[in-house]
């Protein structure tokens, strides 16, 4: 579309620029601040420099974090990616399944996060859960609690139950859009089942899956409340992410300095994916014409 | 190339069809002859589309059934059939690029590459699009998207049938004449029976060895386009042919002459009609008098067309249009229309009837 | 043309007459996409079953016998919940926050939606991406800050602290959709307007609002979502009037160990108010999640 150039048309963008500058900027002006100084107790501060920085670049800790948050991160979406766009092409056009597919399908992307985590805490528990008694009935070996191998199984089973469905419901919207025209041209043209998917579905799926992928990537880069109920972390460090390890030092510890230069960094690497992302998103929006 | 049968076809899209009017197309039965270039033509939702799909086999009929060269495809999947078929609205692979989606069918059934490159070729110059052969179909206009689906069907040369449902409607005009002009080309190169949907008259008068004419999803005719024009089988094919379209006058028949008002007119046979009878008169049999004989008329306006003049005429409260020829005077005092005989059809109940010793 | 009519009865005709119809049959396909849908609901809603089948248990037979379902059918659990203040308080207060949020989200995205859907200004893009980065801000970073701001003026503990601290992802989100829906309307309904004499915010309101109201609906829907899962600052900027029901429920971890029938129960009402939400626009989730964007 060609827009008009108005600058006036910043008043309108003033409501959203005051909350977010409220709601943003001032905290996160609170965080740049104590990340450039110390204390010694007492709210005596003074300028460390860039100290703080230096010591969380050399921190194994964070590279930890950060090495088991990309792993989580790249697990997760090759899992829920393929599946969710699998389950969309496998659900209902239209009819009463639709809505009834539809409805469950949505139903745990709206449970609140710590209810998801207690959900399979429960689930998973040895003594009580369905699922932790079926598999030691099984005669597996099963513990999320003690073993790593199972919280990240655990933790891992947790996020596609929670999330698969959002790309599933994106990519279904994605396959809406399509004209009957075309799967009926395709059949004229005597494509295989894997020539519709690759020639007509996926290129109309693209921009939603984009969305998808985006959403969840900035999602389970950011996950704290799930894992932290369901395994608190652990065992061990095991299933410590990112923001686990962040409300750890600022709030646990009240390591303050070391916190905002980890929570500066984090948000840095967060913003610099998603705008590889965003990128590629807008690109393929414009050749699309949108 | 094969001889289409329908046999007894029928198809509602309704789960349990109870009267006539749940048809989307009503009972059928009819041979495509091979060879030959047909039009389908009616209004927008006549069933037309209903039954291009089901010879395609993307749809199967809830009914009857169709047999290719005496074989029963009723239940074939299309992919079975070996046809193709261009759709109203542009299909492309936009992710491929032009050559490759010419190519797509070939490539499905297994072609050698040399083949596909040949054909491609050939398809790209008679679509015009040799230059654009690497471009991505995802950019490209509208037209030139059909002219790719066009391709795509065309690129087929073994097929039983090519089938066309409406496909020039996003097309320029300009193009779209040369566009009908390469399908009918590729129809005297290759002779595939072909089938062409369309409510464009002109389009299907111009494409077409045999019209079909379909209305309320039951073909009203079939017929040559000279046929269609001088003896519409029912009053909608007169309508719907013909610019203006056919004339009716409300009329009891009786023999060799028929009344109109107080009126009596000469017919060129011997009727015997019941129900609600009616004369059809093309505007191109009707002749302007003033001299006391005919039905009563006014003139309303004249309208020039350029090749002719269309003559807008108010008789007993009903307009009737009468064409003249550009040269032709049109007196002032013209107060009477009158038919030219092998121009008048009788019709009862919309239907048309013959005079009696013949069968036409 | 004007008394020309197209003929009536072709549908009653001798020469045609009307068969019963033969009806083919049609092929039966076993379907696997049917298998698939089956298998993937099973996996979703077998948790939850699990939840609502604790819930509905005694502590004594959750911690004994292993059972598939509830011998001792209970709603001793939902009891518990429903008579005590300062639990069923708890989804008051979600409630609460939880429109309010929606709310004014809703309110400031309308506008800047379409000042981006509009006009194009200095720094739009930038602003544009830059509030997206709002929305990719992890809560953890923000959870300190938040706290002593909202403490240094006094809102520390309220409702309006939750609502605006949500704002954070709330409104950057609201702007995208809403945006991606506006984009979706001709232009030339604005500019006829204007020519119609409406002014600005009437046009905005009486003409341009009903055109996105699907729009609205799903922006409010995925502020619904988003704030009433959320925990990590609702939980830090709450301890009392404002608490959320997903923080009470860590009450249940007593000295006598996890009250497992009550904590189920009062999983199961979190689930109640999104359940009913998805039932309300079951319809318009497909169009919703593509965001205007297909």
């Amino acid at each position: 579309m060609n827009k008009t150039v108005n600058q006036k048309a910043w008043f309108l963008i003033l409501p959203v620029l005051l909350l977010v500058a409220f709601s943003a900027v001032i905290p996160l002006m609170t965080v740049v601040n104590y990340s450039v100084q110390d204390t010694f107790g007492n709210n005596q501060f003074f300028w460390a420099g860039l100290d703080w920085f230096d010591d969380m670049l050399h921190s194994d800790r964070m590279w930890n974090a950060l090495g088991r948050q990309l792993m989580f991160s790249a697990i997760i979406l090759a899992i829920e990616v393929p599946l969710g766009i699998f389950v969309a092409l496998n659900m209902p056009k239209k009819g009463f399944w639709s809505s009834f597919c539809l409805v469950f399908m949505s139903l745990p992307l709206l449970i609140p996060w710590n209810v998801v985590g207690t959900i399979w805490q429960i689930f998973g528990r040895v003594d009580i859960g369905l699922l932790g008694y079926a598999l030691d009935a099984l005669g597996i070996d099963y513990n999320y609690t003690q073993n790593t191998f199972d919280a990240w199984v655990t933790v891992i089973v947790m996020d596609v139950w929670h999330w698969t469905s959002l790309v599933a419901l994106l990519g279904y919207a994605g396959l809406r859009s399509i004209p009957d025209a075309y799967y009926q041209a395709a059949k004229i043209d005597q494509a295989s089942r894997w020539a519709v998917f690759r020639y007509i579905e996926l290129p109309k799926m693209a921009g939603v899956l984009m969305i998808a992928i985006l959403l969840r990537f900035m999602d389970s880069f950011m996950i704290y409340t799930e894992p932290f109920v369901l395994t608190g972390g652990g065992p061990g460090n095991a299933t410590t992410f990112l923001s686990i390890d962040l409300v750890k030092m600022a709030l646990g510890q009240f390591d303050l300095g070391p916190a905002a230069a980890f929570s500066l960094m984090y948000f840095l690497v967060i913003m610099a994916i998603s705008w590889v992302f965003y990128t590629v998103m807008t690109t393929l929006d414009k050749r699309d014409g949108k | 190339m094969a001889k289409i049968t329908l046999d007894n076809l029928a198809h509602s899209y309704l789960p349990n069809p109870q009267s006539d009017a749940d048809f989307a197309l009503k009972e059928l039965n009819h041979d495509w002859v091979d060879g030959e270039a047909y039009a389908l033509l009616g209004s927008s939702g006549c069933g037309k589309s209903t039954l291009l799909n089901i010879i395609s086999g993307l749809l199967i009929p809830s009914q009857g059934r169709i047999l290719f060269d005496g074989k029963d495809v009723t239940t074939a999947p299309t992919a079975e059939r070996n046809i193709a078929q261009v759709f109203q609205f542009p299909v492309v692979y936009d992710t491929m690029s032009v050559r490759d989606n010419l190519a797509f069918p070939l490539k499905n059934m297994g072609m050698d590459a040399a083949e596909i490159k040949r054909r491609v070729q050939k398809v790209a110059a008679m679509i015009d699009m040799e230059a654009e052969l690497n471009h991505k179909a995802r950019g490209l206009t509208a037209d030139a998207k059909q002219k790719i689906s066009l391709g795509r069907g065309m690129v087929r040369e073994d097929v039983n049938a090519l089938l066309f449902d409406e496909p020039l409607t996003v097309i320029d005009p300009h193009m779209k004449w040369e566009l009908r002009t390469q399908l009918k080309k590729l129809h005297q190169d290759f002779g595939h029976t072909m089938i062409y949907v369309t409510h464009d008259q002109t389009e299907a008068l111009t494409f077409a060895d045999k019209v079909v004419v379909m209305y309320d999803g039951r073909v009203v005719q079939i017929g040559t386009p000279q046929e269609l024009f001088e003896r519409p089988a029912h009053t909608f094919v007169g309508y719907f042919i013909g610019s203006p379209g056919m004339n009716l006058f409300d009329a009891q028949i009786d023999g060799t002459h028929a009344r109109i008002g107080d009126v009596s007119v000469a017919l060129d046979g011997h009727y015997s009609a019941a129900g609600h009878t009616q004369l059809g008169v093309r505007p191109e049999f009707i002749r302007l008098s003033a001299n006391g004989e005919g039905v009563p008329a006014t003139i309303r306006r004249i309208e020039d067309v350029g090749r002719h003049k269309i003559v807008r005429l108010d008789v007993m409260g009903r307009e009737i249009n009468a064409v003249v020829a550009e040269g032709e005077d049109i007196a002032a005092d013209t107060n009477r229309i009158t038919f030219a005989p092998e121009g008048i059809n009788v019709y009862a109940d919309d239907w048309r009837i013959a005079p009696r010793g013949t069968s036409v | 043309m004007s008394d020309r009519t197209l003929p009536e009865n072709v549908t009653d005709t001798p020469e045609m007459t009307i068969h019963k119809p033969r009806v083919t049959s049609r092929r039966f396909r076993p379907s696997g996409s049917a298998v698939v849908m089956a298998l993937y609901l099973l996996f979703l809603m077998l948790p939850i079953y699990w939840l609502i089948n604790m819930s509905l248990k005694t502590n004594n037979e959750i911690l004994g016998a292993f059972s598939l379902w509830p011998r001792n059918l209970t709603f001793e659990n939902y009891a518990t919940i429903m008579t005590d203040a300062s639990w069923y308080m708890g989804y008051v207060n979600s409630m609460i926050y939880v429109v309010m949020n929606t709310a004014i989200s809703l309110a400031v995205a309308l506008p800047a939606a379409y000042a981006f859907s509009r006009y194009s200004f200095m720094g739009d893009k930038h602003l544009f991406f830059w509030l997206l980065t709002n929305r990719m801000a992890p809560p953890a970073v923000f959870a300190l800050p938040f706290f002593q701001l909202y403490s240094s003026i006094g809102l520390f503990d309220t409702h309006i602290a939750v609502a605006l601290a949500h704002c954070l992802f709330n409104v950057p989100l609201a702007v995208w959709i809403l945006e991606g829906f506006m984009r979706g309307v001709p232009k030339e309904i604005d500019e006829t307007a204007y020519i119609d004499g409406y002014s600005f915010p009437a046009f905005f309101i009486k003409i341009f609002t009903p055109l996105i109201s699907s729009g609205i609906g799903v922006a409010a829907f995925f502020c619904f979502m988003f704030s009433w899962v959320e925990l990590l600052l609702s939980r830090t900027l709450t301890s009392v009037d404002a608490k959320p029901i997903a923080a009470t429920m860590t009450r249940t971890v007593g000295a006598a160990g996890v009250d497992w029938g009550v904590l189920a129960a009062a999983g199961v009402l979190t689930i109640v108010p999104g359940a009913v939400v998805i039932y309300f626009v079951r319809n318009y989730i497909a169009k919703g999640f593509a965001l205007g964007r297909v």
